[in-house]
């Protein structure tokens, strides 16, 4: 008994893992109607700024405002300068374009950068959390801004105008138009924020999985299979999408006999599937209801 | 009265296909004009296009300012509500949320909350309704919020697609009631299609008769109405 | 709020454009010409040149599956080379295991992959878009470590794979040539050989596309609700598309373990499966001859990338791919319809 509910603490910690960039997917989605493929490359980037820029002396946490705004700031131009002029294109295309971003920027952090294994610190230290052997305080201070993230997204979605108008140009852009949102802005925005979010979520994982260009790889798949399974348009599915997929792969890992480190992906993933061959909308997600 | 919309030789194009051969017609300040024709004959075509919605060339003045060239939410923002073909509801929105919407281009913030209120008092069955989504509503409840949420703009024109379709007549017949009364109390001058001929001349002042992507017909209401041949012709009654 | 408030209503969108019938192939004029080139090229190019344009007739086939399963029935699937490699492990096997003829081992390979597409196809009716993107995802990320694994290991041979060896050509064509004093290498046999199996399937695939089963298919991607209620029966025909493309990407795979001449667990990973899906969407989505222009993109392209500037070649190939789709979003396709429109007013 001990030792499941040990494997359950640490699927909860690596899934604040998961939970992070499972936020930043629905962002993203939420905005675009579309997954993008090179979201965790860009959090990885972001990361690898904020680093730079301690490594020139910027204290911790100036790095870290300075890497939000970067990454709003470059998220926004992303999408003006490359998927602007793919709007009108078919989605698969698109699909395409973020292929090709995630193959730039990963190239491009990989020479600027090297592929050498960094350390990256945590503000939160790394001493075992209430005397837990399974949560340090890094972790749980992951999970402690995750939640801070989750309200502070439904906050400015609920209840401020932009949050609203950018919900209205996701859900009707034609409509949002005959009110007078300017849709294209809207999308713009999306895509800054989602950037932000995500380098929340690279400077949050590095303590953990270190610094390098291929950190993300396997978060990325983890988070959009959260996002997934907590329901696309639900900012706290994703959330408990991204603690639900953490436990999945501990549990999986120790109890499903021949699965290695190798088959724990593959396997947490058909489990997702699983739950969305039976829930199609994911948990929190709305049912979507198809009209002709 | 001045003309408050001047449409000159508009063509309008889907892809390839031509749905609108020339048209031109003029909007008087404070009138509530009908826009009739058949099915296909491009009257929805002529409200995408006053709203740069769809491909055309002509010249669109709204006072005095050109519209051509304009993104539709800038021509929007210039005064004029439209309320699209299948009402265009924020379904998964609340119902306040989709009349705050309708104010989101504004800035005091005042006026809109006393607006919400007029609003619910035009419409009170939207104040029983407001914190619902808006899917849910039926379709009469659903046609009031896309014409609340119009108004929340306080537009200076009001554009209506075919307010009628897939409602029961007595409920279109109060929103037609609330129509007139937002045109003569709000001085909301208003252009509606309408394929339901004979209810829309009753409300208007004038009319403009499409066929096939041009006007063939333009005058005061009531005399439309009582000429036979012009309703057989192309009002099919 | 209640259960029913919380429902999202959504209008029946085209998530995969439509391509219309007529151009879904090349004329009948332009095609006689790319073949004659396929058929001339070989004799006047070397052994390494007509490798690649072995594998470039290979990949064509493994992008023309997907380009039926997405073109066509409008389904995702980044799954294809988890069934590529099941079809490069059967003919492997059965070859140097079973001492099968290389030529057998094709449509074996070509059936067992249809029935592992159709049985993947049963639970995936449950999804779409993105969801099955996820799944098929899952399963190509499955399949590596599936061929890994030790209990498999006496047939896979694990994480070294297996040698395969490459056939040479049949003696009577031998006997016949060395009349004329000729002789045919074994890449230019393994070329024509392909060659052959590629324009059957090219030809088996238009005639599919044109046939009842294809409408089924096209309705069923614009139109899911709209086409089951006119009958369609939406769950065979989703899975008849995911067995049909599968086997065909099954065969490709067979195909290409004789051509490479190895098998091995990390030749077919997802970056594999997202090179496929690269080559539909450069090709065409939905448009059949695009699977080889496509082909010859991810073949050449990290090649040229990489020649240009070894540290930044992912840099580069992502600068070329941003190229083709700003230039060309829909594809070859676009390209083949201005020469089409050209060649229309040239006759005139």
């Amino acid at each position: 008994m001990e030792l499941f509910t040990n494997q359950i603490l640490a699927g909860i910690s690596t899934g604040a893992i998961y939970a992070c960039m499972a936020l930043a997917v629905v962002m993203i989605y939420q905005a675009i109607d579309h997954l993008n493929f090179a979201q965790g490359e860009m959090a990885m980037f972001s990361t690898f700024i904020s680093w730079q820029l301690m490594q020139w002396g910027i204290p911790y946490w100036g790095a870290f405002f300075l890497t939000l705004a970067l990454s709003f700031a470059g998220g926004i131009l992303i999408e003006r300068l490359l998927f602007k002029p793919l709007a009108k294109a078919p989605i698969l295309t698109n699909v395409a374009g973020f292929i090709a971003l995630f193959s730039i920027i990963n190239s491009c952090a990989g020479l600027i950068w090297d592929f050498t294994i960094k350390q990256y610190p945590t503000p939160f230290g790394s001493s075992p959390f209430l005397g837990s052997q399974l949560i340090s305080t890094h972790q749980a201070g992951m999970i402690g801004v995750t939640f801070l993230l989750l309200i502070a997204l439904y906050f400015f979605f609920q209840y401020t105008r932009m949050g609203l108008a950018m919900r209205a140009a996701a859900s009707l852009p034609e409509s949002a138009r005959l009110v007078g949102i300017n849709t294209s802005w809207m999308i713009a925005l999306g895509w800054g924020m989602a950037a932000a979010i995500g380098a929340i979520a690279g400077i949050l994982i590095a303590p953990v999985v270190f610094l390098e260009p291929n950190m993300m790889g396997g978060v990325l798949i983890y988070g959009f299979a959260a996002a997934v399974l907590g329901g696309l348009t639900s900012p706290l599915g994703a959330v408990i999408g991204g603690f639900l997929v953490g436990i999945f792969e501990n549990l999986a890992g120790t109890y499903i006999p021949g699965v290695g480190n190798e088959l724990k992906l593959p396997i947490a993933l058909a489990l997702i599937v699983t739950v969305l061959v039976v829930k199609p909308a994911g948990l929190f997600g709305r049912p979507i209801v198809k009209r002709v | 009265m001045t003309a408050m919309l001047n449409v000159k030789d508009l063509r309008a194009y889907y892809g390839q296909v031509q749905a609108l051969h020339g048209l031109t017609f003029s909007l008087n300040e404070g009138s509530l004009t009908t826009l009739l024709g058949a099915n296909g004959a491009g009257k929805t075509t002529t409200l995408r296009a006053i709203c740069n919605m769809v491909r055309s060339t002509g010249a669109i003045e709204f006072e005095g300012a050109t519209l051509s060239g304009r993104a539709t939410e800038n021509i929007v923002r210039l005064g004029i509500a439209h309320v699209p073909q299948g009402r265009g509801t924020f379904t998964t929105l609340t119902v306040e949320e989709n009349l705050q919407l309708g104010a989101i281009s504004r800035k005091d913030r005042a006026g809109i909350v006393a607006d919400i209120e007029r609003m619910y008092e035009h419409f009170p069955v939207l104040k029983q309704r407001y914190t619902q989504q808006a899917g849910t509503l039926s379709g009469g409840e659903q046609q009031m919020l896309a014409v609340a949420r119009a108004l929340m703009l306080r537009p200076r024109l009001m554009l209506l697609d075919e307010p009628s379709f897939g409602l029961a007549p007595l409920v279109v017949r109060d929103l037609f009631k609330i129509l007139g009364k937002i045109n003569r109390e709000d001085k909301v001058t208003i252009l509606v299609v309408e394929q339901n001929a004979q209810l829309a001349l009753e409300l208007a002042d004038q009319a403009h008769v499409i066929e096939t992507g041009r006007i063939v017909m333009s005058g005061n209401a009531k005399e439309i109405a009582n000429n036979e041949d012009v309703r057989k012709s192309y009002l099919g009654y | 709020m209640s259960a029913a408030d919380e429902v999202e209503v959504v209008a029946e969108g085209q998530a995969v454009e439509a391509v219309p019938k007529r151009a879904m192939t090349l004329g009948t004029g332009t095609s006689l010409i790319v073949l004659v080139v396929l058929l001339v090229i070989p004799l006047l190019a070397k052994n390494f040149i007509i490798f690649q344009m072995t594998m470039l007739l290979i990949y064509g086939i493994a992008v023309l599956a997907l380009n039926i399963l997405t073109g066509g029935s409008g389904q995702f699937s980044l799954g294809q080379s988890a069934f590529y490699a099941v079809g490069a492990y059967t003919s492997a096997i059965l070859m140097e295991q079973f001492n099968v003829n290389y030529a057998l081992t094709l449509p074996i390979a070509g059936i067992l992959c249809f029935a592992a597409g159709f049985l993947f196809g049963q639970p995936a009716l449950r999804l779409s878009g993105v969801y099955l993107a996820l799944a098929t995802f899952a399963l190509a990320t499955a399949m590596p470590q599936l061929l890994k694994l030790g209990y498999f290991e006496h047939w896979t041979g694990g994480v070294q794979g297996l040698v395969v060896t490459k056939p040479d050509a049949p003696e009577f064509l031998e006997n016949a040539l060395k009349v004329f004093h000729l002789k045919m290498s074994q890449d230019m046999w393994l070329y024509y050989f392909t060659l052959v199996i590629t324009v059957a399937i090219y030809l088996w695939s238009v005639n599919l596309l044109r046939s009842r089963s294809g409408r089924a298919f096209m309705a069923i991607r614009d139109n899911e609700i709209a086409a089951s209620s006119m009958g369609v029966n939406v769950a065979l025909y989703k899975t008849l598309a995911f067995g049909v493309s599968a086997g065909i990407t099954g065969i490709a795979g067979g195909l290409g373990a004789i051509a490479v001449q190895f098998v091995a667990p990390d030749s077919y990973t997802i970056t594999f499966a997202i090179s496929l899906f690269l080559g539909m969407v450069v090709g065409g989505v939905g448009w059949l001859p695009g699977s080889f222009v496509g082909a010859a993109f991810i073949i050449f392209v990290p090649n040229i990338s990489e020649s240009i500037s070894k540290g930044l070649s992912g840099a580069v190939f992502g600068v070329l791919l941003f190229l083709v789709i700003f230039l060309v979003p829909h594809g070859a396709r676009q390209i083949a319809i201005v020469g089409q429109q050209l060649a229309g007013r040239f006759r005139r």
